[in-house]
């Protein structure tokens, strides 16, 4: 008699209870076995977010090709024929100028691309960790015809290429 | 407002190549608008490419980096189903990221 009655108390107000119990339960269980992804993917997008304190600010306020480097490398730059630097011979469209710079040098731990007759002449720097390889392709603005200088540090040294670039329309729309 | 930020990374089983487009106006702060007036400069000033927690590939832009800024670059290891992390800062303090899975 006690087991049909606690059927009845389930069947009708405590079992919508029990249910709801349940159901947390299973939601619970549910977080449990999901925690480990979602705290994989929290530590993902907490630890390496992009630092504003660690943009080298002063080498892109610089109007002048060897301050620049000067400012970012603290170092000057050699020629190198071991750098590959693509970008177009005739820029029709100044303000969108795709620009690829590879290297066989060994030990790359920065690349970075100069755009010698824009008012700032550093474009754009990329530190390269070990394991990332060293090939970057970007897109950049130019203001008129100009060198475009590529820059790759490797060992401890600065390699640069240049390369002329006409715009047909300039980038920065004076 | 992961919104600003497309990616695509594919993994050939030893390299990952990472594609990323981010929306950003990019401006230089030496264009003026059609009344004459400079725009003001805005643009992205740090991008933090990561891979399961750690660094890939660190980029500092200037204003002369394009509209809606592209960049490709591949890196070794990654493989399918790891994470991908993209974060951007700009000029002006704002801020966005986003995790996408290596295909």
């Amino acid at each position: 008699m006690q087991n049909t009655k606690t059927t009845v108390r389930i069947k009708s107000g405590p079992a919508l209870t029990r249910r709801i119990t349940l159901s947390g339960a299973a939601a619970a269980t549910l977080a449990a076995l999901l925690a480990p992804g979602f705290k994989a993917a929290h530590a993902d997008t907490a630890a390496p977010m992009a630092d504003a304190s660690a943009y080298p600010a002063k080498a892109f306020a610089q109007k002048s090709k060897d301050e620049a480097i000067a400012a970012l490398f603290n170092m000057t730059a050699t020629a190198s024929d071991q750098i590959t630097f693509d970008a177009p011979d005739i820029a029709e469209n100044g303000a969108v100028v795709p620009v690829s710079i590879s290297t066989t040098l060994p030990g790359v731990t920065a690349i970075a691309v100069l755009a010698l007759g824009n008012p700032f002449t550093l474009a754009a720097a990329y530190q390269l960790p070990d394991g990332t390889n060293a090939a970057i392709s970007s897109r950049i603005k130019l203001a008129k015809t100009t060198d475009v200088v590529a820059l790759v540090q490797a060992g401890g040294k600065l390699y640069s290429v240049t390369k002329n670039v006409k715009v047909t329309l300039g980038g920065c729309g004076g | 407002m992961a919104g600003s930020i497309l990616v695509r990374a594919s993994s050939d089983g030893t390299a990952t190549t990472v594609q990323a487009l981010i929306h950003h106006p990019m401006d230089s702060g030496f264009v003026k608008d059609a009344t004459g007036k400079l725009i003001p400069a805005h643009y992205i000033q740090v991008v933090e490419f990561a891979h399961s927690g750690s660094v890939v590939l660190t980029a500092f832009w200037g204003g002369a980096v394009s509209k809606d800024p592209f960049t490709k670059f591949s890196f070794k290891g990654g493989k399918s189903g790891d994470d991908l992390s993209i974060s951007w800062v700009d000029n002006l303090g704002n801020k966005d990221s986003t995790t996408a899975k290596i295909s």
